[in-house]
């Protein structure tokens, strides 16, 4: 089955919310081993003007992931996890990701685009706070490789 | 962070991965996906052997400005291609080498360009930062 082209313009609901915890952003840092210590120690990210520990730049992605299972999981997608390889990423901020933020994230999708026999999908999600703000927008690439 | 030249490393160093560290990104991030501590499972999808995660290596390279820019508000955008696998061997594990120079500069933002390579080889391509030069005001 072939990339669903009309997976662009489709509405997605947005997720439930995700809560950031302080050990999960400490978790976070160690494994990417971001050592800066407003990642693990709350005195310097207070010092810092942040209300909790700060989380590394790519903790995005564990939020942005929740949106890329729904759009996986569309029946109608053509979107085969295992011919599925991550091609580009991008993240863009209003602000970083702090521990107690609570994030919503609603996914789109930008574009299907043939390439040879694969297809690239480019999903966008726009995650945002409590208040509805803006934190971070996640672009994804994905290369879905053609029927073998 | 005013005098900025092009062509300027503000910051570089070398990771170094194991299989224990791909085990504790998947736990981190949530992505268990087996190619990345299965042999047999990558072995049987035709993989050479086991990869780091893309993310783990587009979190690390971004890591090591941490300390240069001293606050990671001064992030605003960041995006890289996958553009080759890292292998970690078992026994080995693979070193991750990051060097970030400066690759434009303008009035109130840098752009940092990240040269990523394991074992000789560039990993991610067109690995770009965005960053403010001036602090952030936070809420």
């Amino acid at each position: 089955m072939a990339v669903n082209p009309d997976l662009v313009g489709r509405e997605f609901a947005p997720t439930a919310p995700y809560l950031v915890g302080r050990e999960k952003v400490r978790e976070f840092a160690r494994a990417v081993f971001a050592d800066a210590p407003e990642h693990t120690d709350l005195e310097a990210a207070r010092a810092l003007g942040y209300a909790d520990l700060v989380a590394p730049p790519t903790f995005a992605i564990v939020v942005q992931e929740l949106t890329l299972r729904q759009l996986m999981s569309e029946p109608d997608s053509g979107i085969a996890l295992e011919r599925t390889v991550h091609g580009e990423q991008r993240f863009r901020w209003t602000r970083p990701i702090v521990a107690g933020d609570e994030l919503t994230a609603r996914l789109s999708v930008a574009s299907v685009r043939a390439l040879g026999a694969n297809a690239m999908v480019t999903s966008e999600t726009e995650i945002t706070d409590a208040d509805g703000a803006h934190v971070v927008t996640a672009t994804s690439v994905l290369v879905i490789g053609g029927d073998a | 962070m005013t005098e900025l030249i092009v062509g300027d490393v503000v910051a570089e160093r070398t990771v170094h991965l194991t299989r224990d560290s791909l085990v504790r990104y998947a736990g981190a991030s949530g992505d268990f996906n087996p190619i990345h501590w299965s042999d047999t499972v990558a072995e049987r999808v035709g993989l050479p052997g086991v990869l780091a995660h893309g993310m783990l290596t587009m979190g690390l390279a971004v890591a090591t400005l941490d300390a240069w820019l001293g606050d990671p508000g001064r992030v605003l955008e960041y995006g890289v291609r996958f553009t080759r696998p890292v292998l970690v061997d078992q026994e080995a594990g693979a070193d991750i080498h990051v060097v970030a120079k400066v690759g434009a500069v303008s009035e109130d933002e840098a752009r940092i360009d990240l040269t990523v390579s394991s074992g000789e080889q560039t990993v991610l391509g067109k690995a770009q930062v965005r960053v403010a030069l001036h602090p952030v005001a936070h809420a």
